[in-house]
């Protein structure tokens, strides 16, 4: 062990000394951090495939006011104490703008860290609150509260239904973000709701008991905080004991029809409010949709189309405000958030979307429900 | 008798003198800056790996019984200290105190704790500390995300439900948030009280083993009948080194708890993976071997989290682009040769071949 310490602690020293090495400004250097490996990996990876995306489209057309952009995706494995390791690692790195982290808790802990050094930063897709705390963190996505509440509104004011039950994830931040400030709008609205049920993270296969209680409180609507894995379990066993209500999910619901082995008639009927579809015929998704095909495979997600969003919102706030990579971290960061706040920014996730002072988006969520196998806008 | 006196005093004297160094070094580097941020980022988790492996090496290595909770007993220590942290964070300022409490408070109620596990598990002979320890730690990481407590002028609210149900007048904020766990928390760990309490731990856990009463420990680790026919009280032993054991864990928790923004409580970070996680520094450095315990981590966690991320950094060769995007399978496969390599019977045997025959000592 002796020995093995001393081997390391040269080959540290080695290291140490490369780490100082000065590097030449003449790119912008955008990192990003998100789960890449473990349970959250999809949304990390993602996120990865689509800045990178992105990046490439901006470099060939060339560039943020006429700098190259670099791209540096570091591992999480969505834990807080790991996140913040990945962002020190992409310090070194010279690291100028930070698009991340990608899942709400890693957020949370990264934000404070950026705060400290005030390096602009901007979530594609942590969702809780405080992950946009900081007056340098700015996020893609909406918030969590905000999805609850727009989901009642719109359940509210389009009446689709009288009695709702609930079904959510209770130890997931996101699942139980939306679900209380459903509970708190839904108060206001011209619905009751009459079953509220809860499975974690532990138990998320058999939802015979949730779904049983929301039919014997004779909801006609069950909304569906969570995300889609559990989302197609629901509604398979739900069809097996003849409870046809109508569904109505989130943005976590996105991706449903691709689970693999769900019977997608199943999914016919079912409402989700989500900024994003990649089945959208308008030129910007078709493309994004098609070069993510043919580059990673599969049908990109939501988080995928916030992160390429989310690039391009830098692109604009940069050029909005005329920075060059040259400027210190702390220079590019004021002006970065001078410029979000000025621009209106046309993306995949949302037309005319702007941003306030918090970091907040204001965008419109598009109301979806499902048509022969495919997204249908609701209106 | 002297000379093996004098030649433990010498091995101690080494345990600490290779934290003061590793301190001494690092500090300065740190303070001045000249440290990479990667690196000056991790003194901190190295210090509280470094606590949770010492103490777990108490349980596993000195009284023999296998834990797999060690996690459970961080987390009670995280969530109490940080819980404290937050309720005072406007009436205590001062930092330095404000750990200290919290670091009191964090490790009596992990060794609170301890203490309740022991007492029923310890008087059975065979792996049921292992079984239970291993249901406690998804236990306590289960409850502590149902748990709701919020505070406004009216005093503390508590729920096991929802934060809704905590019905919180104006002005009230929420402290502990169910699964989003705690954010918000001063952040009052720094490298030198995480060197001081890793020196604590050592001094605790050595004067522990070097006493009387580690005599009587390790006894019952080598044969339970005949220190039972000596009149060992056997459970009276087995607890004191399991709570300390679970005091010291809660006191790593505590540092881990104010080194981050937020906690909470995942699979990832209290639950069973992590308990494996501390196993495997301990099995790494050596059951048993206090010296051990204090490098395996700090190896495993650069290895990890410094040099397989620096890859990608140090050039455009596909090699190292390979390593370091493929990290947590070059992990696993670090793993597996440094245990091939330090511990396979025939791989020792070279080794001393090589080296010439060092006597195995096991006390450290």
């Amino acid at each position: 062990m002796n020995k093995f310490a001393k081997i390391a602690s040269c080959v540290l020293a080695g290291t140490m000394v490369l780490s100082t090495s000065a590097f030449a400004a003449d790119t912008w250097k955008v990192g990003g951090i998100g789960p890449t490996t473990g349970g959250a990996a999809v949304y990390g990876q993602a996120v990865a495939n689509a800045m990178q995306i992105a990046a490439d489209e901006i470099n060939e057309a060339g560039g943020i006011n006429g700098y190259q952009v670099e791209i540096n995706f570091q591992d999480d494995e969505h834990d807080a104490e790991k996140a913040v390791n990945a962002y020190n690692t992409l310090k070194d790195w010279g690291m100028q703008i930070l698009e991340g982290t990608v899942t709400s808790t890693p957020c949370i802990a990264v934000a404070a860290e950026t705060l400290n050094d005030n390096m602009f930063q901007i979530t594609p897709s942590g969702s809780a609150q405080e992950c946009a705390a900081g007056a340098n963190a700015f996020r893609v996505c909406f918030t969590d509260p905000a999805q609850g509440t727009m989901s009642a509104l719109y359940i509210g004011e389009h009446g689709l239904a009288e009695k709702v039950a609930i079904i959510y994830n209770s130890s997931d931040v996101y699942s139980t973000g939306i679900y209380e400030t459903f509970v708190t709008e839904a108060e206001s609205q011209g619905f009751e709701v009459v079953s509220v049920e809860a499975f974690t993270e532990d138990s998320k296969t058999d939802f015979s008991v949730q779904l049983q209680k929301a039919k014997e409180a004779g909801a006609d609507l069950v909304f569906l905080p969570i995300y889609y894995t559990e989302a197609s379990l629901i509604l398979t066993q739900a069809a097996a004991m003849e409870y046809a209500p109508t569904f109505f999910g989130v943005d976590g619901m996105d991706g449903i029809l691709d689970v693999e082995g769900f019977d997608t008639t199943l999914a016919e009927g079912v409402m989700l409010l989500t900024p994003f579809v990649a089945s959208a015929e308008d030129e910007l998704t078709q493309n994004f949709v098609s070069k993510f095909e043919e580059l990673y495979g599969g049908i990109p997600n939501q988080f995928a189309a916030d992160a390429y969003d989310g690039l391009y919102a830098i692109k604009a706030a940069a050029e909005a405000s005329d920075l060059n990579p040259d400027m210190s971290i702390s220079d590019i960061c004021e002006g970065l958030k001078a410029g979000m706040t000025s621009i209106t920014f046309d993306g995949l996730t949302g037309a005319g979307c702007t941003w306030d002072e918090n970091g907040e988006p204001t965008k419109d969520p598009k109301a979806m429900v499902i048509e022969n196998g495919v997204y249908a806008p609701m209106e | 008798m002297k000379k093996t006196i004098s030649r433990t005093a010498r091995q101690n004297a080494i345990t600490y003198g290779i934290v003061l160094a590793f301190f001494a070094v690092m500090q300065p580097l740190a303070m001045t800056g000249k440290l990479s941020s990667s690196l000056s980022g991790l003194l901190i988790p190295f210090c509280y790996y470094v606590v949770l492996a010492v103490s777990l090496n108490l349980t596993v290595g000195i009284l023999g019984e296998l834990s797999l909770g060690h996690a459970g007993f961080m987390c009670v220590g995280a969530f109490a200290s940080a819980f404290f942290s937050k309720c005072v964070q406007g009436t205590i300022t001062n930092s330095l105190v404000r750990f200290l409490l919290a670091l009191l408070i964090g490790s009596a109620f992990a060794a609170l704790f301890g203490i309740l596990i022991g007492i029923p598990v310890l008087r059975l002979r065979g792996d049921y500390l292992a079984i239970v320890t291993l249901a406690f730690g998804e236990i306590i990481k289960n409850l502590v995300n149902v748990l709701f407590i919020g505070r406004d002028s009216e005093g503390i609210h508590f729920s096991m439900k929802d934060s809704l149900s905590l019905h919180l007048g104006e002005g009230g904020e929420v402290l502990v948030n169910g699964p989003q766990g705690i954010s918000g928390i001063s952040r009052d760990s720094t490298f030198i009280l995480g060197t001081i309490l890793v020196l604590l731990t050592l001094f605790i856990v050595l004067r522990l083993i070097q006493s009387r009463d580690g005599r009587a420990i390790m006894a019952i680790r080598d044969n339970r009948i005949a220190a039972e026919s000596i009149g060992i009280n056997i459970t009276k032993y087995k607890l004191m080194a399991f709570t300390v054991s679970a005091a010291l864990a809660g006191a790593g928790g505590v540092l881990y708890a104010h080194n981050l923004a937020t906690l909470t409580a995942t699979s990832k970070n209290f639950g069973y993976n992590m308990s494996i996680m501390i196993l495997v520094y301990v099995v790494m450095g050596g059951i048993g071997n206090i010296r051990g315990s204090v490098i395996a981590p700090v190896v495993l966690n650069l290895v990890l989290d410094y040099f397989l991320r620096k890859f990608q950094l140090m050039g455009d060769s596909p090699v190292l682009q390979f390593l370091s995007d493929n990290r947590m399978l070059i992990y696993a496969i670090v793993l597996i040769l440094i245990m091939v390599m330090t511990w396979s019977p025939k791989m020792v045997e070279k080794r001393n071949a090589l080296f010439g025959r060092r006597k195995e000592s096991k006390e450290g």
